[in-house]
């Protein structure tokens, strides 16, 4: 594997609090659904140091919003560093590598590779969907731009290669379950340097999956952040449960921020008051807060997890304090360079 | 064999619009043994036209033929003499019947009587399920008989993605994820190791992507010039 001249691969600050073997942490910045650069600047002034590169989502659950890579480059100008995902239900190959080349210029430096949500659960069910490549095609084709100086096709260019810290996701609770670490390693073999994993409620699992992740010797070839995000009611922890692939919750968290909201229990819709309804819901993001700080705290101290990736969806205000609260709301801070 | 499904009558009727002769087209193959366009459904789709023009009282005159294949030339041919007397061709035979009656008889205005769906099969009693995508460049070798082209919601080539919950895909619950079909006949073979393998990008060049495909077969063009 070639590196930048300077000792890293690429030189992102991603890339290097993990070299250095800091537990990093990084964040999920939601574009909007407008041209408003605003709610960017927003956001990114809230996880600027709380976390250590920030993922921009592309059309998260096929939904049309700013793209990763113009958000990005806005990401950028805050002094925030962006992880930009790139999915493949969107953009055939040429798409791909013509934008993932631009990204580099504007200065991006990490890169999540995803297949991508499929376009029926989006705002554009009745779009056709591309899936020229996957994810793990598509991890080979940015390392082969960086490391080979090639196109997909083979052919050769000229001039300065995209340099991308490249990731990858891993679901490890989604069926066929036995197959998930297989997958893992499918991907590291791609070429991913940085796994961010799927949401992870049930720690008992995810530290059998991590026992698996090690006898493969994976945690050795590339650097895991487990997925983590705080709940927002217990709605939606059933929610997650029941309805999306892959996610497990166990009924004691359930249990947990039903009993944050007890003092509103048993009572009609209509009996409540609007305060009530506030005071509430300020309970339960509190407990939500509070468990995934916890979680972060469990997952530390699993062998092989190289960091969280804390995923709070439209709730970024949530970051600063689960970083605060886990203890590792100092970043590292590292000398910029080019 | 070709699935295929009828339009709605309302959309067969504005499809045949003030067209006053109308000979609806049945093909025997594929779409006679999914029950979408056969002798039965040509017969029972005329009458509904006839019925809907006693209503309207339009004085429109339907009536209807079933060849053995409407995608051959010689097949066609058997009908020129109902087609001259008709002023518009509802072909419910797959899109190709379609296409071939507007090929090989130009003069007539042919609409479609079917929605061409997919290359399936009859799964079970009534239910029809895709198994191909006609990709022009086969994989089932590498995947235990399971086409994750057609039956992969993503068409991955290295599945299952995060998506797979209980055997089937996120996409649909009725839909069965086809990676896990795979990885479950890779498992009973004694042939996961082959999915360890990363398959690399797809030549879509020799699917519909590379523009409408055609085969020649010059040993058998030269046998037809030798007749």
């Amino acid at each position: 594997m070639t590196d930048n001249g300077n000792g890293y691969l690429v030189g992102s600050n991603l890339e290097k609090v993990l070299r250095a073997g800091h537990f990093a942490v990084t964040a999920e910045l939601g574009p909007p659904q407008s041209a408003d650069r605003e709610v960017i600047r927003r956001k990114a002034s809230m996880l600027k140091n709380y976390c250590d590169a920030v993922n921009i989502t592309d059309n998260q659950t096929a939904i049309v919003r700013m793209s990763s890579i113009g958000s990005g480059a806005l990401v950028v100008q805050e002094g925030l560093e962006p992880i930009i995902q790139m999915t493949c239900r969107d953009r055939n190959r040429l798409a791909i590598q013509s934008d993932l080349l631009a990204a580099y210029a504007l200065g991006m430096r990490n890169l999540l590779c995803l297949t991508g949500d499929h376009q029926s659960f989006g705002n554009h069910p009745t779009a056709k969907n591309v899936y020229d490549i996957d994810s793990i095609q598509l991890l080979q084709i940015v390392t082969g731009m960086r490391d080979q100086h090639v196109f997909q096709s083979g052919e050769p260019f000229k001039g300065p290669e995209p340099r991308f810290f490249v990731g990858a996701a891993a679901s490890p609770f989604a069926d066929p379950i036995e197959f998930r670490p297989y997958r893992l390693a499918k991907k590291v073999k791609a070429g991913a340097n940085f796994i961010q994993t799927q949401l992870v409620y049930d720690v008992e699992s995810f530290a059998k999956f991590m026992e698996k992740v090690r006898a493969l010797g994976l945690h050795e070839k590339t650097y895991i952040l487990a997925g983590v995000g705080p709940l927002k009611s217990p709605a939606m922890a059933r929610y997650m449960k029941e309805n999306v692939p892959g996610i497990l919750v166990p009924e004691t968290i359930i249990q947990r921020m039903e009993q944050a909201g007890a003092a509103w229990a048993g009572k009609k819709k209509d009996e409540l008051t609007k305060d009530d309804k506030k005071a509430r819901s300020s309970a339960w993001q509190a407990e939500g807060i509070q468990i995934c700080v916890e979680l972060i705290q469990q997952i530390r101290a699993i062998k092989g997890v190289a960091g969280v990736h804390i995923m709070a969806i439209e709730w970024e205000e949530a970051v600063k304090p689960i970083v605060e609260g886990a203890g590792l709301g100092v970043r590292p801070v590292f000398e910029a360079m080019n | 064999m070709i699935i295929a499904e009828q339009k709605s009558l309302a959309e067969i009727k504005t499809l045949i619009g003030d067209h006053q002769k109308v000979l609806v087209v049945g093909c025997g193959t594929c779409v006679t043994v999914c029950f979408a366009g056969g002798a039965r459904e040509a017969a029972i789709l005329a009458a509904s036209l006839r019925m809907a023009t006693k209503l309207e009282g339009n004085g429109r005159q339907v009536s209807d033929v079933t060849v053995q294949r409407q995608c051959e030339w010689e097949y066609l041919d058997q009908i020129s003499e109902q087609v001259k007397e008709a002023d518009l061709l509802l072909s419910i035979g797959c899109g190709i019947g379609v296409q071939a009656i507007a090929e090989r008889f130009p003069e007539k205005w042919v609409v479609p009587g079917l929605n061409t769906s997919f290359l399936g099969i009859p799964s079970e009693q009534g239910v029809w399920a895709e198994r191909c995508a006609a990709c022009g460049d086969c994989i089932l070798g590498l995947t235990g008989g399971i086409c994750p082209i057609a039956r992969c919601s993503k068409s991955l080539l290295n599945g299952p993605c995060g998506g797979s919950e209980n055997g089937h895909c996120e996409v649909n619950p009725d839909i069965p994820c086809a990676w896990q079909l795979i990885y479950d006949r890779l498992t009973s073979m004694g042939k996961l190791d082959m999915l360890l393998e990363i398959q690399a990008p797809k030549n879509w060049g020799k699917s519909r992507d590379g523009g409408p495909r055609k085969i020649i077969r010059e040993d058998l063009r030269l046998a037809a010039e030798e007749e």
